[in-house]
C-alpha cells in the first residue's frame, strides 16, 4: 500500500534556514545540511528546501547547500524557490535535487511546466501554488506572497496538471504561519480536481493537523515547517500520531 | 572492480551517483561515463533512466555503438547490470509512452500506463510503497519483505515470463517492481532514493 508522506520544508535563506510567520518577521533555525540530514535519519519521507527570498537575491549559495545535502540524504529532495527557467532546473537536478518546484514562473509563463516536463520528466516537476482565498474561490499569489494574480487557482492548477506537473505543492497563504491548520476546503477541492498528487502545506500548529490534511484534504503527503523546526514534534512522532489515527505511513 | 554508471542524458543522474559513491567508499571505483571503450572494460554496469521510454531508448540510440557495447557486455558476456526505473522499463520488447517505442528486447514484455482505475488512483505513483519478494534475488539479500521503497512512475513493465519477478507492490494492481534475469537486475524504485534499505540494494549490487 502506498503511505501517506510525511515532508519536513525547510525555508531557506542566503544559506541558512528560516521560517517566516506570513512570510515576514524571519527566525533563524540553522543550517540545511545538518538539518536535512536529521530529518532523513529521523525518517522523514522526503525533503522540501525553499529559497524562500531567491526571486529578489543572489540565489547562488542555494546550489551548494543542494549539492552537500544530495551526498548525505537518500531520500528524494525538492528545491523551490526563484526557479524561472528550464536551465535553473537543470542547474538544480545536476546538483542533486531530485525535484524542482515552480512558483511564479508557473504562472507568468507555463511553457516553462510544458517544457522542463518533456525535458526532465513529469516526475520531477512540482509545481507549487500559494492561494488566498477571496470570497467563495481562491487566487494565487507569486512572488513569495506579495503579489496577487488575480488567477483562480482551481482553474489554475487544471491546467498545470494538463502542462505536464508531476505534483502541486499547495500552500495556503491565508494558514501560513498561523498554525492554525490547513486550509481543508482548498486541499480537498483540488484534489478532487486533478488526478496527481498534491502535497498539503501551510498552516500546520500540531500533529492532528497533518491528519486533517490528509484525511479531509485528500492530501497524498503533508508538508510543514515550524512543528518539526522547533523541535515541538519530531517527524517519528508525527509517523507514529498518524499511524495511531490510521493512516498508513513509512515506519 | 570497475562500475560503470552509463551516462547517456537520461535526465537527472546526480542521485543515483551520490547513492553508488557513498556505497562503494572508496573500495570499489564508481565512474561515470558515455566512453565506449570505457563500457566495455567494465566489471558491472548500472544502466539509470528518467523522463519518458521514449526520450530514454532515443538518448540510448543517440549515441553511436552504444546498444551494441551493452548488448555485447551483457547477453555475451554475462556482466552484471541494474537498471533503474526507465533503466529498467527498457529492458522491456516494447514500450507505449508518448508513442510506441521498440526497448533493448533483453527480457520479453511490454511497457504500459498503470491503469488508475478510472482515475482512482492518482498516477504518477509517487512515494513510499511496500515491496513483497515473490522470488529469492541476489540483490535482496537481507531485505526484509514489505520493506519499503521510493516510487515515481506512471508506466508499468509487464514481462511476458512472470519468473524474472522478484518484488511485486500493490497500487491498483499488483506492479513489477524488481526483475532478475541471469545477470540482468532491474529495480522500478529507486534504490538511490530509498534510505538505507535502497543502499543496501545497491551495496547487493556491487557485491555480486
Amino acid at each position: 500500500m502506498l503511505k501517506n508522506r510525511i515532508i519536513p520544508c525547510l525555508d531557506v535563506k542566503n544559506g541558512r534556514v528560516v521560517k517566516g510567520i506570513n512570510f515576514v518577521d524571519l527566525q533563524d533555525a540553522g543550517d540545511p545540511v545538518e538539518q536535512a540530514k536529521i530529518y532523513s535519519d529521523g525518517g522523514a519521507d522526503e525533503i522540501c528546501f525553499l529559497d524562500i527570498t531567491a526571486s529578489n537575491e543572489n540565489r547562488n549559495t542555494i546550489y551548494d547547500v543542494v549539492e552537500k545535502t544530495s551526498k548525505k540524504c537518500f531520500v528524494p529532495l525538492t528545491v523551490g524557490g526563484g526557479v524561472r527557467s528550464v536551465e535553473d532546473i537543470n542547474k538544480l537536478l545536476n546538483c542533486g535535487a531530485d525535484k524542482v518546484s515552480i512558483n511564479t514562473a508557473a504562472v507568468q509563463n507555463p511553457e516553462v511546466v510544458v517544457e522542463s516536463s518533456k525535458k526532465f520528466g513529469s516526475q520531477c516537476i512540482v509545481v507549487a501554488i500559494d492561494a488566498k482565498r477571496n470570497g467563495d474561490k481562491w487566487e494565487i499569489f507569486t512572488h513569495g506572497g506579495r503579489n496577487n494574480t488575480g488567477t483562480d487557482a482551481i482553474e489554475f492548477v487544471k491546467k498545470m496538471e494538463d502542462s505536464g506537473a508531476g505534483e502541486l505543492l499547495v500552500t495556503s497563504m491565508d494558514r501560513d504561519g498561523t498554525q492554525v491548520g490547513y486550509d481543508i476546503e482548498l486541499m480537498s477541492k483540488i484534489s478532487s480536481m486533478v488526478n496527481i498528487p498534491v502535497i498539503a502545506s501551510g498552516g500546520v500548529g500540531n500533529l492532528d493537523h497533518l491528519v486533517d490534511g490528509i484525511k479531509l484534504g485528500n492530501a497524498s503527503a503533508v508538508l510543514a515547517a515550524s512543528i518539526f523546526h522547533y523541535g515541538k514534534h519530531s517527524v517519528k512522532e508525527a509517523k507514529e500520531y498518524l499511524d495511531l489515527k490510521g493512516i498508513p505511513v513509512r515506519i | 572492480m570497475n562500475v560503470i554508471i552509463v551516462d547517456y542524458n537520461s535526465g537527472n543522474i546526480s542521485s543515483v551517483i551520490n547513492s553508488f559513491k557513498e556505497v562503494a567508499k572508496n573500495k570499489v571505483n564508481i565512474e561515470v561515463t558515455s566512453d565506449l571503450d570505457k563500457i566495455k572494460l567494465s566489471d558491472k554496469v548500472v544502466l539509470p533512466g528518467q523522463g519518458s521510454f521514449k526520450s530514454c531508448v532515443d538518448a540510448l540510440n543517440s549515441i553511436s555503438g552504444l546498444v551494441d557495447v551493452l548488448n555485447e557486455l551483457v547477453i555475451i558476456n554475462k556482466k552484471p547490470l541494474l537498471g533503474i526505473c526507465v533503466g529498467l522499463q527498457m529492458f522491456a520488447d516494447i514500450g507505449f509512452e508518448d508513442t510506441e517505442t521498440k526497448g533493448l528486447g533483453w527480457i520479453s514484455g511490454k511497457v504500459s500506463k498503470i491503469d488508475n482505475k478510472n482515475g482512482k488512483f492518482k498516477l504518477p505513483h509517487i512515494g513510499w510503497n511496500q515491496i513483497n519478494i515473490v522470488k529469492d534475488s541476489k540483490i535482496f539479500k537481507g531485505i526484509e519483505n514489505n520493506s519499503h521503497m521510493y516510487f515515481v512512475h506512471s508506466y508499468e513493465f509487464v514481462p511476458e515470463d512472470k519468473n524474472v519477478v522478484s518484488t511485486t507492490t500493490d497500487y491498483a494492481s499488483n506492479i513489477v517492481c524488481s526483475v532478475e534475469k541471469e545477470n540482468i537486475f532491474g529495480t522500478q524504485f529507486h534504490p538511490e532514493k530509498s534510505d538505507k534499505t535502497g543502499l543496501k540494494i545497491i551495496d547487493n549490487f556491487i557485491n555480486l
